[in-house]
């Protein structure tokens, strides 16, 4: 027991208060990417070469979220005179509600104002959410387990990870779907109760992510389901898939 | 049998080839003599297969033959090391291991030949879950199934259970659920993909998988590795270990429900996580490592933010530690609970913590040094009596190593060097070559194994996690134990199914 208490003591409150108070990452952290609009057709022809997952929309300077895994490749190139086609800020709200909102030079719609009426409504008090792993390589699991730990602290905004899809509002989907996963995925799809909403987690789950052109996968969860919520990265920071249900459900304005 | 280094390049005409006979008799006799298996894989050569096989003792050697449709069982006449080994060669080349006792499918697959598959299955099919499950008949048995998606945050896999009352007499482990095809891609993908790909072989041992590719690469380009880069590489490794061996320990603590150290392990290990964003931007590590080095210079005030955080973390760690291994409630579940005996761990070759834990003293730092591990001490386990209670002593152990590397690392005096430019991923890989690279992952044993054709091009990459080595070793760990102690059993192996399902 005295040991209990002294090290309560030794740890003490450690939950941020995101988001009430912002949250600064530190410079390396690769956010929501800044194209350079100027930047020429060369550089970002360059760039779109480089870049491991056909993310870089080189004529319309654009970057596709829904692919990208943040490797930071193309922020490294630069021509002569300091042309850059690309910096990565350290905005950690990624999060979208439609597919091509995700391609972007710069600029996402601010995500609470995306959030349909109904789904604020039914699940703004209390979501319980599935997770469903199909395929990935677990670090997405591995930081929305981070979710639980003190300094998110994701239960004190009502929402919490349940065991079984009985009795969740939605699911969220981690990983590229591989084929030996589709039926399972399906089912606990199949065993939530309507109303029900649809997050799909990570580059994987959008667009196959590191695995894309795999024949073992299926790459992108909305041919199988519809997505409300498109949460990119690889994995998404806490911090970004935190922001993306508190703006999506609860409309918390970041 | 040919001795080679981790690590270093061969012509593949080096790699002694043998009569199929030979081939199972070396590999029966080197087994027997406590020998171990890295690799064994099968390989498309012309119009032929070869089956490949690395073993190690105090060294690594490398042998191989050519194989027709079938092969003598070498899990019959040599013992369960082979068997997952045998049942992957089935599965990926439709070659059968005749006379294999166990012979079914691991990742439900069609073969890359265009032999008849081994299992008779149709893969047009829904095949996950098809599958000759093992069952113990009687009046007081039951079965219990659970998942592929399980109750938590974590990845999909089916547990079979035979039980009798709550003891569970067998339990067999079904995987493949994460299968992505992880090794085809690497043979066919643009380079520049290679290491992103390697990067979520397995999440959590990012670090170490991609460290194992870039050294294959590096070996195969002749690229030379600057001293400042090997530290951080090293640093990168023992963080990532760090991260994984204090988060099993709080999670160990939820399972016994001791909530305290839970909670503050999962904080200590974010932090960890947090320290890896700082060196790579990623708190995985991802995109830090490439071939030739890393992708950012170690500088001096990352150097700090390191020490200082290990500074500040260190006597938390020794007091949560402290907290959890002297509550004799915790003591009384992780102690006797799950063992696996040193004789099995041996017979299924356990390797990385699990096997420590069990007494085999093997650890791919002290024994085939890459990187920085030549300079830097050993370790040596003091509990080893293949229950719970050492499987997390064995990582309390490694905890507090890993921090005195990091300390010692970073006190050499090196100039950051020069990260690797980001252009030229189009590698020259040696034609005709073969390198085999091993580094001890937070999991145990990682290896890469690359062969190229007489163009240079990729004709096999073939990746062995250590989970690979250790899912049969949680299968033992549960005989004759009581069904509601799985959870804990479980964590305190805590595998990979990605990195197994690849």
């Amino acid at each position: 027991m005295y040991k209990i208490i002294r090290n309560r003591l030794e740890q003490g409150h450690r939950t941020s208060s995101y988001p009430k108070k912002p949250i600064q990452l530190p410079a390396i952290y690769r956010g929501l990417p800044m194209v350079n609009a100027d930047s020429s057709l060369t550089l970002a022809r360059r760039c779109a070469e480089l870049c491991p997952q056909n993310a870089i929309l080189a004529e319309e300077r654009k970057i596709d979220l829904g692919r990208c895994t943040f490797c930071g490749r193309c922020a490294e190139v630069q021509e002569g005179d300091g042309d850059y086609f690309v910096r990565f800020s350290q905005r950690f709200e990624l999060a979208a509600v439609r597919r091509e909102d995700l391609i972007t030079s710069g600029s996402l719609p601010e995500l609470a104002q995306h959030a349909k009426e109904q789904i604020t409504k039914l699940f703004g008090r209390s979501l319980q959410l599935r997770q469903v792993s199909a395929g990935g390589c677990n670090a997405c699991e591995a930081d929305i387990n981070v979710l639980g730990t003190p300094f998110f602290f994701l239960s004190r905004f009502g929402i919490d990870f349940v065991a079984s899809p009985r009795h969740a509002d939605g699911i969220m989907v981690t990983g590229p779907i591989s084929r030996n996963m589709r039926s399972a995925l399906m089912d606990t799809y199949q065993a939530v109760p309507a109303p029900k909403v649809v997050i799909a987690a990570g580059c994987c789950a959008i667009s196959g992510g590191p695995f894309h052109g795999s024949a073992e996968i299926i790459g992108d969860l909305n041919t199988l389901l519809p997505v409300d919520l498109y949460i990119p990265g690889c994995p998404p920071h806490p911090l970004t898939t935190l922001h993306a249900l508190l703006a999506y459900f609860k409309q918390v304005q970041s | 049998m040919l001795k080679i280094n981790n690590g270093e390049r061969i012509d593949r005409s080096q790699i002694p080839r043998v009569s199929s006979e030979l081939f199972h008799r070396q590999l029966s006799q080197f087994v027997r003599n406590n020998g171990f298996i890295v690799q064994f894989f099968a390989y498309p050569e012309d119009k032929q297969m070869v089956l490949l096989a690395v073993l190690r003792n105090s060294d690594l050697f490398i042998l191989e033959t050519t194989v027709g449709r079938e092969f003598p069982s070498l899990t019959l006449n040599a013992g369960p090391q082979f068997n997952l080994f045998e049942r992957e060669v089935a599965e990926q080349y439709g070659l059968r291991p005749a006379g294999h006792p166990w012979l079914k499918m691991l990742r439900y697959h069609a073969n890359k030949s265009d032999k008849p598959d081994v299992f008779g299955n149709n893969y047009e099919e829904e095949i996950p879950g098809n599958y000759p499950y093992f069952q113990v008949q009687g009046e007081s048995v039951h079965e219990v199934a659970v998942g592929p998606v399980h109750a938590g945050i974590i990845e999909p896999g089916h547990f079979r259970f035979q039980c009798a009352g709550e003891e569970v007499l067998h339990l067999e482990i079904q995987l493949g659920y994460q299968h992505r095809g992880v090794e085809e891609l690497l043979q066919t993908v643009p380079h520049k993909r290679l290491i992103t790909i390697a990067e979520g072989i397995a999440g959590d041992t990012s670090i170490g998988h991609n460290l194992s590719c870039c050294q294959a690469l590096e070996a195969l380009c002749g690229l030379e590795v600057a001293g400042g880069a090997s530290t951080q590489r090293t640093i990168a490794l023992e963080l990532e270990r760090l991260a994984n061996h204090i988060g099993d320990l709080g999670a160990l603590s939820g399972d016994v429900a001791f909530n305290p150290p839970a909670a503050y392990f999962g904080r200590i290990r974010g932090e960890f996580l947090n320290l890896l964003l700082a060196l790579s931007g990623n708190r995985f590590g991802k995109g830090l490592i490439r071939p030739g080095g890393t992708a950012f210079a170690m500088g001096q005030e990352a150097r700090q933010v390191i020490a200082n955080k290990i500074k500040e973390l260190r006597p938390e760690i020794l007091h949560v530690c402290d907290l959890l291994f002297t509550a004799h409630t915790v003591l009384a579940r992780f102690e006797r609970t799950g063992t696996v005996t040193r004789e099995h761990a041996q017979a299924l070759g356990l390797v990385g913590v699990c096997g420590r834990a069990s007494g085999l003293d093997y650890d791919v730092r002290e024994f085939f040094p890459t990187e920085c591990y030549g300079d830097l001490p050993t370790i040596s386990n003091k509990v080893t009596s293949g229950d719970v209670l050492s499987r997390a002593m064995v990582r309390q152990e490694e905890i507090v190593h890993s921090l005195n590397a990091i300390d010692l690392l970073l006190a050499r005096e090196e100039e950051p060097c020069q990260p690797v430019p980001v252009e030229g991923t189009d590698y020259a890989l040696a034609p005709s070559s073969c390198v085999v690279t091993l580094n001890e992952g937070w999991r145990g044993e990682i290896s890469h194994c690359l062969l190229t054709d007489d163009q240079g091009q990729l004709i096999r990459y073939k990746i062995k996690d250590p989970s690979f080595h250790n899912w049969p070793g949680l299968a033992m760990a549960l005989r004759n134990q009581e069904i509601s102690d799985f959870p804990l059993c479980n964590k305190s192996f805590n595998l990979s199914y990605c990195g197994f399902d690849l």
